[in-house]
């Protein structure tokens, strides 16, 4: 297994690597303002507005082909926009061409070149700056340090392994001080383990930095772990920013409900700001912001809870006739027919002694009020 | 751990019968080389190695005359003009054909496979039919003379043919596809993310190209000058037609010995002479590019 203690605490680079390598004082918020981008037509980018804080570690989610990375590769300057702003800090930096914009990037298949050596990689942004021979040497020598790659500055490209290679894009993408560090799903190639471990190392390596960050990733556990806030896109508009929590325990459109976690829906009526579940009222915290009658009630597993006796002040409940048990190793899912029809799950941590209902009984499941969610789907808003 | 076996002497478990299995299963693939290495050996070593023979054994016996006679200045001025042509044809090639095999690998598939179409169609015609074809366009009162004076760029008709001039023209056009083709191979294998990287590190459009692009291309340019390069040392039809007698060729030199003075030994030693000046090349440039291909693992 590998030690994730050793990578992610900023007491393996000492300050003064720190202040070498930082961008910390250089980093800035970006405003997005209005982008469109079409393909024919086609809205990749349908009147995005976004603003990103100084220093903050902001992600891009969404599906493919929901437009994140033609976002990205907007802000980098690969994809020119039909119209729209973007600002780094004051500066408008749409009309500048990528090579003068001074943005760090991180590509998806790493973009390292392959007929030069990591150190001759690491030293070509500072190359390009007309950096002096001895700085170069010395700037080289911190990165590599920093990404933990100390012997392997004369290594060949093609003789790393994924892991390696993630490394010395991120150390490429940061040394030349940007004020800006994009990445493009920079881990989607590298296995489950090694993924994990390097979430954390990205995220440790942003808040060694403090540089602002846009992350993009259709992986939303990555999303949920590393962010500070998250971007949901889908079909070239955003659907909602939010800090993950609050993203995951109150979304506020359907898409973001449905594409984030794992989610049951159930048929709700809305009359007069009340909501009724198969004729049973249910408590509600706040007015579902739609006013159409027919909305969905959104549950996740975790959110749900066998009962026993009746709900309590702040709990919502329902009946259902439990279906099946499955073991998943740290939980067991219960799955529950309501009314006939529709499906609902319940995660129960796995405990020793731990007595689920048998299936084929009626069990009463239990929610709390404020995880009650309620939204009306989108298409026929 | 290995489990070793009494019964063979503490070796491990099937190592012998292993390693039996392995050597007989390199011999048979040996042998289903073998057809290719005789080929190889009876078409290419053979008749070099008697090459070679003829060259240094006349009818008394050894002698170095054959070389010796290949210090007198008309040879040496044989072999300038073959190097320079070949020089002038591998850097025309270049130039020309750098952006061909650009354009092809950047455009859509429709449009590149009518630029390779394109490159492609001359192979498909005789190099005779090529050469007689060039001779018409260039000559005095040829097709280009007669435009460009009736356009009035021109009093006087150009001297595009029998000469060095139009063996270049003429060479440059045969040569073209050779250089071409094994670039646009290696083009196409160029990730062009490697360009956007370098740009967003702060590369210039212009840097970029130089210090990403041509270097990841440099195999492709590598086999394609050496095609042009070597093919164009040995050339004899095109400069026989085009270059009028002016410009004589280390191939024409080799028929004349055999032809007008029936002198095989001379023949061969101009052959052999050809042979290791064109190896050296070779080696040379397989020490420049060398550092680069190894590089090129992918």
């Amino acid at each position: 297994m590998a030690d994730i203690s050793r990578t992610t605490g900023p007491a393996t680079a000492g300050p003064d690597i720190v202040s070498a390598v930082t961008g910390r004082d250089k980093a800035l918020p970006i405003h997005v303002h209005s982008l469109v981008k079409t393909y024919g037509e086609f809205y990749a980018l349908d009147n995005v507005s976004i603003d990103i804080q100084s220093g903050e570690f902001m992600t891009l989610l969404g599906p493919s082909g929901s437009g994140k990375t033609t976002l990205l590769m907007v802000l980098a300057g690969f994809v020119r926009p039909d119209s729209g702003s973007v600002k780094f800090g004051d500066d408008e930096i749409l009309l500048l061409p990528p090579h003068n914009r001074d943005i760090g990037m991180v590509f998806q298949n790493y973009a390292l070149f392959p007929h030069m050596t990591v150190a001759e990689n690491l030293a070509y942004p500072l190359k390009l700056r007309s950096i002096g021979k001895a700085e170069i040497g010395e700037r080289v020598g911190r990165a590599l340090d920093l990404v933990q790659m100390k012997e392997l500055g004369d290594r060949n490209i093609n003789a790393l392994s994924g892991g390696q290679r993630q490394r010395v894009a991120l150390a490429r993408a940061v040394i030349f001080e940007p004020r800006i560090l994009l990445m493009d799903e920079p881990l989607s190639a590298l296995d489950k383990n090694l993924r994990e471990q390097m979430q954390f190392e990205v995220r440790a390596l942003h808040d060694r930095l403090g540089i602002t960050t846009v992350y993009v990733t259709h992986d939303q556990r990555e999303a949920l772990t590393m962010s500070d806030r998250i971007a949901v896109i889908n079909e070239g508009c955003i659907q909602q920013v939010d800090p993950p929590q609050r993203l995951y325990e109150r979304p506020e459109t359907f898409f973001v409900a449905s594409f984030i976690g794992e989610t049951y829906r159930l048929p709700v009526e809305v009359r007069n700001g009340s909501a009724s579940l198969f004729g049973q009222p249910i408590k509600i915290e706040a007015v579902p912001t739609s006013n159409r009658p027919d909305q969905i009630l959104i549950l996740r597993p975790e959110m749900l809870h066998i009962a026993e006796g009746l709900p309590s002040e702040n709990e919502n409940q329902i009946s259902g006739t439990l279906r099946q048990n499955v073991f998943q190793g740290d939980s067991f899912v219960s799955y529950i027919n309501i009314h006939g029809n529709h499906e609902i799950a319940v995660r129960s941590q796995h405990r020793s002694n731990t007595s689920l209902p048998e299936p084929g009984s009626e069990v009463r499941l239990s929610w709390l009020v404020q995880d009650t969610v309620i939204l009306a789907e989108e298409d026929k808003v | 751990m290995s489990a070793l076996d009494p019964a063979t002497g503490g070796l491990p478990e099937n190592a012998q019968a292993l390693e039996r299995q392995a050597r007989a299963e390199h011999r048979k693939l040996m042998a289903l080389s073998l057809p290719a290495l005789i080929l190889v050996g009876s078409l290419v070593l053979v008749p070099i190695g008697w090459l070679f023979w003829m060259s240094i054994y006349g009818s008394d016996g050894f002698t170095v005359e054959n070389y010796a006679r290949l210090v007198h200045p008309s040879y040496k001025t044989t072999l300038i003009t073959t190097f320079e042509l070949a020089f002038l044809v591998t850097g025309l090639c270049i130039l020309m054909g750098y952006p061909v095999a650009y354009m092809a690998s950047q455009l859509g598939p429709r449009m590149s496979s009518l630029i390779l179409l394109c490159v492609l169609f001359p192979f498909w015609t005789s190099l005779l039919v090529r050469t007689y074809a060039w001779l018409v366009l260039l000559q005095r009162r040829g097709l280009i003379n007669t435009w460009l004076m009736d356009l009035g760029l021109i009093d006087a008709p150009l001297k595009l043919v029998h000469n060095f001039t139009g063996t270049t023209i003429g060479m440059v056009h045969i040569m073209l596809p050779f250089f071409v083709l094994p670039l646009y191979a290696s083009m196409k294998t160029v990730d062009f993310d490697l360009m956007k990287a370098a740009s967003n590190l702060g590369a210039s459009p212009v840097k970029a190209f130089w210090q990403i692009y041509v270097p990841l291309t440099l195999p492709g340019l590598g086999a394609g000058m050496i095609l042009v390069f070597v093919l164009s040392l040995g050339f004899y039809v095109t400069p026989a037609l085009l270059g009028g007698g002016r410009v004589m060729m280390w191939a024409m030199q080799i028929e004349r010995s055999m032809a007008v003075y029936a002198d095989w030994g001379a023949a061969s030693a101009l052959g052999v002479v050809l042979l290791v000046i064109t190896l050296g090349i070779l080696w040379v440039f397989g020490r420049l590019t060398g550092a680069f291909a190894a590089t090129e693992g992918k």
